[in-house]
């Protein structure tokens, strides 16, 4: 990956204190930006990316040459519109595309991170981004918009920073992981320390991946990323490019192989020390016991307008765990709009072709930004 | 714009909060919105309305009133609305104490189902009442729990809330409804539209 010369990077000066109770300075946060900040500097949005995404939200992604991870939600005239808006997106702390992380040297030892890479949290990841805003000169974003882990970033910046955000859209989400969303993260770890190759998180030194385990990790995620009957309906027990089954273990069934695949393109991009990380991040977020059991508490300081958004046929964060946000901020009489989307493609529903959804987001940003709030 | 809503706007005071439970397209809360207060909100329990409310660019919950008004703290809006809907639900008892609860005042419209053409109907065909208000038959209409505009007032006595305004309205005409009329009021008016307090 020739990841240096198409990544712009901040460097963040002044220290930071993470949660887990080191301090850093100096470090690199990787952004990139779309369309163009108005003279007013009102017209900004925050996207925040989730567990596997980047800052390349649209157009093609320089290092992967793919699509953004979010081309179908942003660009020109799409729904988080580039030609009224400026939208900016960091790599999150922990990340593998610029940011700091844990595939970086450690100045003291000139060796590579690995696990000896602070913890970090939601909480982190978003102390640092706010950075961008004073790099930009923004005062106040138009909004802060993200699904998945990309919510709770939307939750834990209102939270953190009251007065910075105009409007808030926070997707698929939850205030806090479940022993469910615990459960399936700790999948993954465990695939990725059992690997032989993981060395304790000190591949990099000796030039090997991880790849089996990270692939094996991203498999099982994805599975929880779509719906059963989205699966049956794409699959169903169609064979791959056989006639009949063929008494092994090669893969058979045509989601056998899509698996596989998408296992195998995933470890080309990702770094598996930082999935530990990030998914260590999201496992620690706990809005709700941040602020002692009270959500509302977290809210409570803010004007900015909610939109939560979520999705009919999501079980890895169900409507009920969004709708848990927009009790909290009813409670504190916040101003929030809620719409549940019809779709089947399951939490995944957000990134992908999804007409109400994009209507929805469109319809709501577009009527906001006229608004005096 | 429906006189219905005119007469709503005008029972409502100039900058307060108000929850429009049942908001539907949003055609109330954009009449109030660009009349009364900004600081309007609606729960609405189906997705294509909520939809056009935020195409509308109005701040709306999906939801159902029977059960998502109880994250509402308790006198959180000066007014609530009801439009039309309150013979729609389950338990349209739990839903008036609901209303009282979340707003100081609530507006309740329910169409009169002791209108004299509803009564004839029945006498005189012997099925359920079709009507331009009441347009469904009676296996498909969502009306569950119909009430006249004198069972509306008997019902405020029994569960113990205050009628501070009570309307008729006939024809785009609008009456007030007292206890010598409400015989009268109860036979010829179309709808009847309530101010209440706990």
């Amino acid at each position: 990956m020739n990841i240096k010369e198409n990544i712009k990077t901040l460097i963040i000066e002044k220290p930071l204190k993470l949660d887990c109770g080191q301090t850093i300075s100096n470090f690199p946060l990787a952004y990139e930006t779309f369309g163009n900040l108005n003279k007013d500097k009102d017209n900004a949005i925050l996207v925040c990316h989730a567990l596997t995404g980047d800052q390349f939200v649209t157009g093609i992604n320089p290092i992967t040459k793919k699509d953004g991870w979010w081309t179908y939600a942003v660009g020109p005239n799409k729904s988080i519109d580039t030609n009224k808006y400026f939208v900016i997106c960091a790599n999150v702390l922990g990340g593998c595309m610029g940011s700091f992380g844990p595939g970086h040297e450690n100045p003291k030892t000139k060796k590579i991170y690995g696990t000896d890479f602070p913890v970090i949290t939601i909480n982190d990841i978003v102390n640092a981004q706010v950075n961008l805003l004073d790099f930009f000169g923004i005062e106040k974003l138009f909004s802060v918009v993200g699904g998945s882990m990309g919510g709770m970033q939307v939750l834990q910046f209102v939270s953190n920073f009251p007065d910075k955000a105009k409007t808030a859209i926070p997707i698929a989400c939850t205030s806090s992981h479940s022993a469910q969303n615990i459960a399936f993260n700790e999948l993954g770890r465990q695939a990725i320390t059992a690997d032989h190759n993981w060395l304790d998180g000190n591949y990099n030194s000796k030039n090997t991946v991880p790849d089996k385990g990270l692939a094996v990790a991203r498999m099982a995620a994805h599975i929880t990323y779509l719906s059963k009957k989205g699966l049956q309906e794409k699959f169903g027990r169609k064979l791959q490019e056989r006639d009949d089954l063929k008494f092994g273990f090669d893969a058979d069934f045509q989601i056998e192989s899509y698996l596989r695949y998408q296992g195998s393109v995933f470890v080309d991009r990702f770094d598996a020390n930082s999935y530990l990380y990030i998914t260590r991040a999201m496992d620690y977020f706990d809005l709700v016991k941040q602020f002692n059991g009270n959500l509302s508490n977290a809210f409570k300081n803010t004007k900015t307008k909610f939109f939560v958004i979520s999705f009919t046929s999501d079980w890895l964060y169900p409507t009920q765990e969004n709708k848990e946000i927009v009790i909290a901020l009813n409670a504190i009489n916040a101003n929030v709009g809620f719409v549940e989307i019809e779709s089947d493609k399951g939490h995944d529903s957000f990134l992908l072709d999804v007409p109400d959804f994009l209507q929805a987001v469109k319809n709501f940003l577009d009527k906001s930004f006229l608004e005096k709030l | 714009m429906k006189t219905e809503y005119k007469i709503i706007a005008d029972i409502i005071e100039n900058n307060s909060s108000i929850l429009d439970v049942g908001c539907d397209d949003g055609t109330l809360m954009e009449f109030l919105k660009a009349n009364k207060s900004t600081n309007i909100r609606g729960i609405e329990i189906s997705k294509e309305k909520v939809q056009i409310c935020i195409a509308k660019g109005l701040t709306v919950i999906e939801g159902n009133a029977e059960f998502d008004l109880k994250q509402f703290p308790n006198d959180s809006f000066d007014y609530v609305v009801l439009g039309q809907t309150l013979q729609a639900f389950v338990n349209p008892e739990l839903v008036i104490k609901e209303l009282l609860r979340v707003g100081k005042k609530a507006i309740v419209t329910i169409p009169n189902f002791g209108h004299w053409r509803v009564r004839l109907n029945l006498l005189i065909k012997g099925t359920m009442p079709i009507t331009n208000s009441l347009p469904h038959k009676w296996y498909n209409t969502p009306n569950i729990h119909m009430c006249t505009i004198k069972d509306f007032v008997k019902f405020s006595e029994i569960i113990g809330f205050k009628i501070y305004k009570s309307l008729a309205l006939k024809n785009k005409n609008i009456s007030n409804i007292n206890n010598s009329n409400l015989f009268f009021k109860n036979l010829f008016g179309e709808l009847g539209i309530f101010l209440i307090e706990k």
